[in-house]
C-alpha cells in the first residue's frame, strides 16, 4: 500500500481538530509555565520547550503509525498487550517515583508512563478478543474473559498508587455494551451511582418515597399493555433501600475524615456555609483556586498569557492536570467553551467514523478509542470546573507530558489508519 | 440503542460543561476583578493629610511622624529578647503574645509589633536595630496639633470600621478617616486621594512584577490644606475662662456667617487622641458619662433658651404690630395665669419695651406673648404665624453649619401641644412659659449665636459655617455666601437692639461694660430639673447670655451656656463679656474680671446632685 492512499484516505477532519486541540493545549501550557526571563520558545530546559519536543515526537509517531500495514495492529495486538502489562509489572522493581506514584520509567531523556501505553494496548487487546468469531458477548464466560482483559490493567495501575488512570480502563465497559452486553448492567450501575448520591443528599426516607413514587408512575404508564411484574419490582425495590441504608452505613464507618470531605465539597452536603468554605479552601483548595481562575475570566478571558491566577501559580498542577483551567482565565467562556465544543465535535466525529467500519474488530478499537477519551474529558474537565470529585486525569491533547500525549496520539491515530484502510479490509 | 449511547452522552457531557462554565464566567463573574483578584495586590501610596490653619493663619493641626516597629516572623532569629524589649519599652510576655498574633496572622508578612514609638525611642532603638533580624521599623503620619484647644471642634481620625468600608468602598482596612468634628466634615478634602500600584503576586504572596506593566496605577493626589473660621486666640482664651466649668459658647461674625470659637466645656487636649496612648485615653474620655468631654455642648446641648429668647418675642410682637415700642404693661412682682401667680425679679410697676428688656421683666413678656395669641381667632392660628417667625431664625431646625453633629433645639408647634395635651385641649395659658423661653422651647448654644448674628445684623442672617478656605481658596458655597433672611422687617430690629444695649447700660449686666466699646446682650437664667432618686428635683439655674459688639457695625455676636452658673450675668455674662474684649481689643483691660473667671469653677456645684445629701441651689456665696 502506498503513503499516497492513507494520505488521501484518511480522516482530515479528525487530524484537522486534533491538530487544534495540540496547538491550543500547547499555547496553555507555555502561558501557565513560561516566565519573564525566558521566552526562546525552543529552549528544552523549559516544560513548554520539552512539550514542543513531546509534540515532534507525536508527530513521527504519527507518520510511522500511519505508514504501518493496517492489519499488523490487529494482528500483533495481543503482544501489545502482553509488553505493556509487563511494562506495569515491572514497575514494581524498576519504577521511578515521582510525587509518590511509582509510575514511571527513567529513560534519562524523559519518563516513559507506560499506564498511558497500556491504554490503546488494552483497547485493541479487547477489541481483537471480541471480534473473533469464536466470542460470544452475550455468554457470561466471555463477559468474564472481556472483564479479565479490562481488570488486568487496572489491578497493575491501582497499587502504584494511580487510582484514576485505574479508572480510565472502566471506560472499556462502553465497547461491551455496544458489542451487545445487556445494558441492564449499565441501568444497574446508573441507579447504584444515583440511590448512593440521592441517599448522601437526602436520606434514605426520601429516597425510598421517591422510588415508590417512580414505581408508581411507572404501572400507571404501563397499566393498559402490561401484566405487573410484582415480584422484580418489589425485589428491584428491597435492594434499593438495603442498598440506600448501606450506603449510609459505609459512608459513616468505611470512609476516612478525608473521602467524606471530598464528598461534603462535591455534594455541598455541609450545611454551615462557614465550614463549607473552610472545606472548598483546604480538602478542595485545588478546585477552589481552578474555580476561581476560571470564573476571573468571565466572558473573554484575560487574554493570552495576561491569567493572574495563572502567572501567579494559584492553581497547583495548573500544566498537567488542571491546565483546562488556565483556558477558562485567558480565553474566558468564549475559550473554554470552544475547546468544549472541540472535544465533542471529536468524539462524535469518532463515533461516526467508528459506526462506518465495516470490520468488527475496527469499530470495536473505535469505540474503545471514544470511551478512553471520553472519560478523560469528563473527568478531567468536571473536576476542573467543579462538578465532580477530585480524580487526577489528563485532558487528552493539552496536559503537560510525553507520555501521555504519545499515548493518546498513538490511541488516535491507530484507528485513523484502520479508518483509513476500511475499504481494503476483504482485500 | 446501542449505537446512540456514546452520542448522548457526549451530547449531555458537553451541554453540562457548557452550562457550568456559563454559571461560572458568566453568571459569578464579578467586574470587580484588579480588587478582589488575590493574584493581584493593590499597594497604596497615602498622600499626607492635609494642616489646619486658623482664620489669621495660624497652625491648628499638622502631622508628624510615628515609627512602628515590625516583624516578619519567618525571619525572626534567635534574639536577646530581654535587651530587646527593654529597648522598645515593653514587658517580655507582651512579646511573646505579640510575636504569638503576629505568627498567627502570617508568617511571611508583616504585622505590627509594637505601634507608634515616640521620635525618641526611635532614635534610641534605630542603631541597635540591625541586631534584630526580622524587625524593622515603618514610618507613618499621624496628626499632630499646634494647640491644646478646640478637641471637639477639630475632632480626631481613626482607623475605618466595617462599616466605614461598606459606606465607602474608597477605604480599605487600617486606613485613616476623620471621625468628629473638622476632620469629618473635610475628610475628603484633607485626605486627598490615595495613589495605587498593582503588583503581580504568586500563591505565596511573592511579589512577581507590576501588573499590566503598571498601566493600571495611579499616582497619589495631595490633601489639601484648609483654613478655618476658628481664630486660635479666642478659642485658646475661652477655653482658658471654661476651665472647671461645663457648658457651651459660640462666637460669629454676623456680617460673614463665620464661625470665630466654638468651645464646649469640660474640654480635652487633642493630643490626647494620637499616638500609644490614644485608646487608653479614648476610653477615658468616652466613659466619663457625667462630665462628657467629648459630647460638644456648645453644638449638642440644648437648654431652654431663658430670658435671651424674649428678643424674639418682641420682635415677632412688633412685627405682626399688636405692640408698639411705648405700649406699657404692669409688672405686680409676676403676673397671673389663671389664678396662678408666676413671679418676676423685675422689681414690678410698669414696663415698656426698653425697660421689658434692659430689666428682664417676666410680666411684661407674658402679657407680649399673649397680645400675639390673641391677635388671632384660634390659638392654632397664632401658634403657626409664631412657629414661621421663630423657624425664620433658625431655630427649632438643624441650621446646616457645615460640622458633622448638631441638633435640632425645639420650637414647639400645634402638633407637638396635641401630642402632648390631646387635640385641642391646650390654650395659650398652656405654652405661656415660651414667653420667656422657659417652658418647652429649646435652643443649642449656636443657634442662640445664630439668632444673636440675625439680630446684629438687623434682619439677616448668614448659615454659621466653619470653613474658611480650601487651598487658599475662599468658598463660594451660595449656601454660605448668600444671607437667610428673617420674617422680622429691619425697622422693628431698633427698639429691640436699644433695649439690649441698655442691658449693658443700665440694665441686668450693667457691672459687665467694657470701656470703649458699646455692646447688646441679654442675659438668661434658666430653670432647670433632674431626677434624683427618681424624684423631680430643681437644680441650680443655668446661666446663659448672648450679645453683640459693636452695636453699630458688628464684629462679633456670642452665646454663653454655663450649667448650673446661676444668674446670666455672672458666669455667663463676665465669659460673654471677656470674649469680646479680648476679641476686639486683643487685650483685657479689667484683669479682675478675668481673675475671677479663671478661678473660680463649678466643680461644687455639680458634685451638688452625686453626694447623696441635701443641697441648697442658687446660693448667693460669689
Amino acid at each position: 500500500m502506498s503513503g499516497k492512499s492513507v494520505l488521501r484516505r484518511v480522516d482530515w477532519f479528525t487530524i484537522f481538530i486534533f491538530l487544534l486541540l495540540i496547538s491550543i493545549g500547547w499555547l496553555n501550557i507555555y502561558s501557565s509555565t513560561f516566565s519573564e526571563e525566558n521566552k526562546s520558545i525552543l529552549d528544552f530546559s523549559t516544560l513548554y520547550g520539552k512539550q514542543l519536543f513531546f509534540i515532534g515526537i507525536s508527530l513521527v509517531a504519527i507518520f510511522i503509525l500511519l505508514s504501518l500495514e493496517a492489519n499488523f495492529y490487529e494482528r500483533f495486538s495481543s503482544v501489545l498487550y502482553i509488553i505493556t502489562m509487563v511494562l506495569l509489572l515491572g514497575l514494581f522493581v524498576f519504577g521511578k517515583t515521582i510525587a509518590g506514584a511509582t509510575s514511571w520509567y527513567d529513560l534519562g531523556f524523559f519518563n516513559l508512563q507506560p499506564s498511558e501505553l497500556a491504554k490503546f494496548a488494552t483497547a485493541l487487546a479487547l477489541a481483537k478478543y471480541l471480534s473473533d468469531i469464536q466470542t460470544d458477548i452475550k455468554r457470561r464466560k466471555d463477559q468474564l474473559f472481556a472483564f479479565v482483559i479490562i481488570i488486568i490493567p487496572v489491578l497493575l495501575v491501582i497499587p502504584q498508587p494511580d487510582p484514576g488512570s485505574a479508572l480510565v480502563f472502566f471506560a472499556l465497559v462502553f465497547v461491551l455494551f455496544r458489542e451487545g452486553l445487556p445494558l441492564i448492567y449499565l441501568w444497574i450501575f446508573f441507579m447504584a451511582v444515583l440511590i448512593f448520591i440521592t441517599t448522601l443528599m437526602f436520606g434514605t426516607i426520601w429516597v425510598s418515597i421517591s422510588l415508590i413514587l417512580l414505581i408508581a408512575i411507572f404501572l400507571l404508564l404501563k397499566r393498559a399493555t402490561f401484566k405487573v411484574p410484582i415480584l422484580p419490582l418489589s425485589l428491584f425495590f428491597v435492594i434499593a433501600v438495603v442498598f440506600s441504608l448501606s450506603v449510609n452505613f459505609v459512608f459513616e464507618n468505611v470512609f476516612e475524615q478525608r473521602h467524606r470531605d471530598r464528598f461534603s465539597l462535591w455534594l455541598r452536603l455541609e450545611k454551615d456555609p462557614e465550614k463549607l468554605e473552610e472545606i472548598r479552601k483546604t480538602i478542595g483548595y485545588n478546585t477552589y483556586q481552578s474555580e476561581k481562575a476560571i470564573e476571573s475570566g468571565g466572558f473573554f478571558g484575560k487574554g493570552f498569557l495576561e491569567g493572574t491566577r495563572t502567572k501567579g501559580d494559584f492553581v497547583p498542577e495548573q500544566h498537567t492536570d488542571y491546565i483546562f483551567s488556565t483556558v477558562g482565565e485567558e480565553w474566558g467562556f468564549v475559550g473554554s467553551a470552544t475547546v468544549v465544543l472541540l472535544f465533542s465535535i471529536l468524539l462524535l466525529r469518532l463515533v461516526y467514523l467508528a459506526e462506518r467500519q465495516r470490520s468488527d474488530f475496527s469499530r470495536m478499537y473505535g469505540y474503545g478509542v471514544i470511551s478512553i477519551l471520553l472519560l478523560h474529558y469528563f473527568i478531567n474537565i468536571g473536576m476542573v470546573i467543579g462538578v465532580l470529585p477530585t480524580i487526577g486525569i489528563p485532558l487528552p491533547f493539552f496536559s503537560y507530558g510525553g507520555s501521555a500525549l504519545i499515548g493518546f496520539t498513538a490511541l488516535l491515530f491507530i484507528f485513523l489508519k484502520l479508518d483509513a484502510n476500511r475499504l481494503k479490509e476483504w482485500i | 440503542m446501542k449505537k446512540l449511547l456514546l452520542s448522548s452522552i457526549i451530547v449531555i457531557v458537553g451541554i453540562t460543561f457548557i452550562g457550568r462554565l456559563s454559571y461560572l464566567q458568566i453568571f459569578s463573574f464579578s467586574p470587580n476583578q484588579v480588587l478582589e483578584d488575590t493574584a493581584i495586590k493593590a499597594i497604596y501610596d497615602y498622600p499626607e493629610r492635609g494642616y489646619i490653619y486658623d482664620r489669621n493663619g495660624e497652625l491648628l493641626v499638622a502631622n508628624q511622624p510615628a515609627y512602628d516597629v515590625m516583624v516578619i516572623p519567618r525571619e525572626v532569629k534567635a534574639l536577646d529578647t530581654l535587651e530587646f524589649c527593654s529597648l522598645l519599652g515593653i514587658r517580655k510576655t507582651q512579646f511573646v503574645d505579640q510575636l504569638k498574633k503576629a505568627r498567627v496572622y502570617s508568617p511571611r508578612l508583616p504585622s505590627v509589633l509594637v505601634p507608634q514609638l515616640s521620635k525618641e525611642d526611635y532614635a534610641r532603638l534605630q542603631e541597635k536595630m540591625r541586631k534584630y533580624e526580622g524587625f524593622y521599623i515603618q514610618k507613618r503620619s499621624l496628626r499632630f496639633y499646634a494647640t491644646n484647644s478646640g478637641a471637639n471642634v477639630l475632632g480626631y481620625i481613626s482607623e475605618v470600621n466595617e462599616s466605614d468600608i461598606k459606606r465607602n468602598p474608597y477605604y480599605k482596612q487600617g486606613e485613616l478617616t476623620g471621625r468628629t468634628g473638622i476632620e469629618k466634615q473635610y475628610e475628603d478634602v484633607l485626605r486627598g486621594i490615595k495613589g495605587v500600584k498593582f503588583i503581580q503576586k504568586d500563591r505565596f504572596n511573592r511579589v512577581i512584577g507590576p501588573y499590566k506593566e503598571g498601566s493600571l496605577d495611579t499616582l497619589p493626589e495631595q490633601g489639601k490644606e484648609i483654613h478655618v473660621t476658628i481664630d486660635k486666640v479666642l478659642q485658646e482664651y475661652g477655653e482658658k475662662l471654661m476651665h472647671g466649668k461645663r457648658g457651651g459658647i459660640v462666637a460669629i461674625e454676623p456680617g460673614t456667617g463665620e464661625i470665630l470659637t466654638l468651645i464646649s466645656g469640660p474640654t480635652y487636649d487633642p493630643a490626647l487622641l494620637v499616638g500609644r496612648e490614644r485608646s487608653k485615653n479614648y476610653s477615658k474620655l468616652h466613659y466619663d458619662t457625667i462630665s462628657k468631654p467629648t459630647w460638644d455642648r456648645a453644638l449638642l446641648a440644648q437648654p431652654s433658651p431663658g430670658s435671651p429668647f424674649k428678643t424674639l418675642n418682641a420682635l415677632i410682637a412688633l412685627q405682626e404690630k399688636v405692640i408698639k415700642p411705648e405700649t406699657t404693661i404692669r409688672c405686680y412682682n409676676g403676673f397671673y395665669v389663671g389664678n396662678k401667680k408666676r413671679g418676676c425679679h423685675c422689681g414690678g410697676g410698669l414696663r415698656n419695651m426698653n425697660s421689658g428688656i434692659y430689666k428682664s421683666c417676666n410680666a411684661y413678656f407674658a402679657g407680649t406673648f399673649r397680645k400675639i395669641y390673641d391677635k388671632y381667632p384660634t390659638t392654632d392660628e397664632g401658634m403657626d404665624v409664631w412657629e414661621k417667625h421663630m423657624k425664620s431664625f433658625g431655630m427649632g431646625d438643624f441650621l446646616g453649619y457645615d460640622l458633622p453633629t448638631g441638633r435640632k433645639g425645639r420650637i414647639p408647634n400645634k402638633e407637638y401641644y396635641d401630642r402632648v395635651y390631646g387635640d385641642n385641649r391646650w390654650a395659650s395659658s398652656y405654652i405661656i412659659s415660651n414667653a420667656i423661653g422657659q417652658g418647652e422651647v429649646a435652643a443649642t448654644p449656636i443657634q442662640l449665636a445664630n439668632m444673636t448674628a440675625a439680630i446684629a445684623n438687623r434682619g439677616y442672617y448668614y448659615t454659621p459655617h466653619i470653613i474658611k478656605t480650601i487651598s487658599g481658596e475662599p468658598i463660594t458655597n451660595p449656601k454660605f455666601t448668600n444671607p437667610n433672611y428673617t420674617t422680622i422687617d429691619k425697622e422693628n430690629f431698633d427698639p429691640i437692639v436699644k433695649g439690649m444695649a441698655n442691658v449693658y447700660k443700665i440694665g441686668t449686666a450693667k457691672w459687665l461694660r467694657i470701656p470703649g466699646i458699646e455692646i447688646a446682650g441679654k442675659t438668661g437664667t434658666v430653670e432647670n430639673y433632674t431626677k434624683i432618686d427618681g424624684i423631680r428635683t430643681q437644680l441650680t439655674d443655668h446661666s446663659v447670655f448672648v450679645a453683640f459688639a459693636p452695636v453699630e457695625n458688628p464684629k462679633i455676636a456670642i452665646a454663653v451656656y454655663i450649667e448650673h452658673g446661676y444668674y446670666g450675668a455672672r458666669y455667663a455674662g463676665h465669659m460673654a463679656s471677656l470674649l469680646i474684649e479680648k476679641y476686639i481689643k486683643g487685650k483685657i483691660t479689667r484683669t479682675d474680671l478675668e481673675r475671677r473667671m479663671l478661678e473660680k469653677t463649678l466643680e461644687a456645684e455639680y458634685a451638688k446632685p452625686y453626694s447623696g445629701e441635701e443641697f441648697k441651689i442658687n446660693e448667693y456665696v460669689w
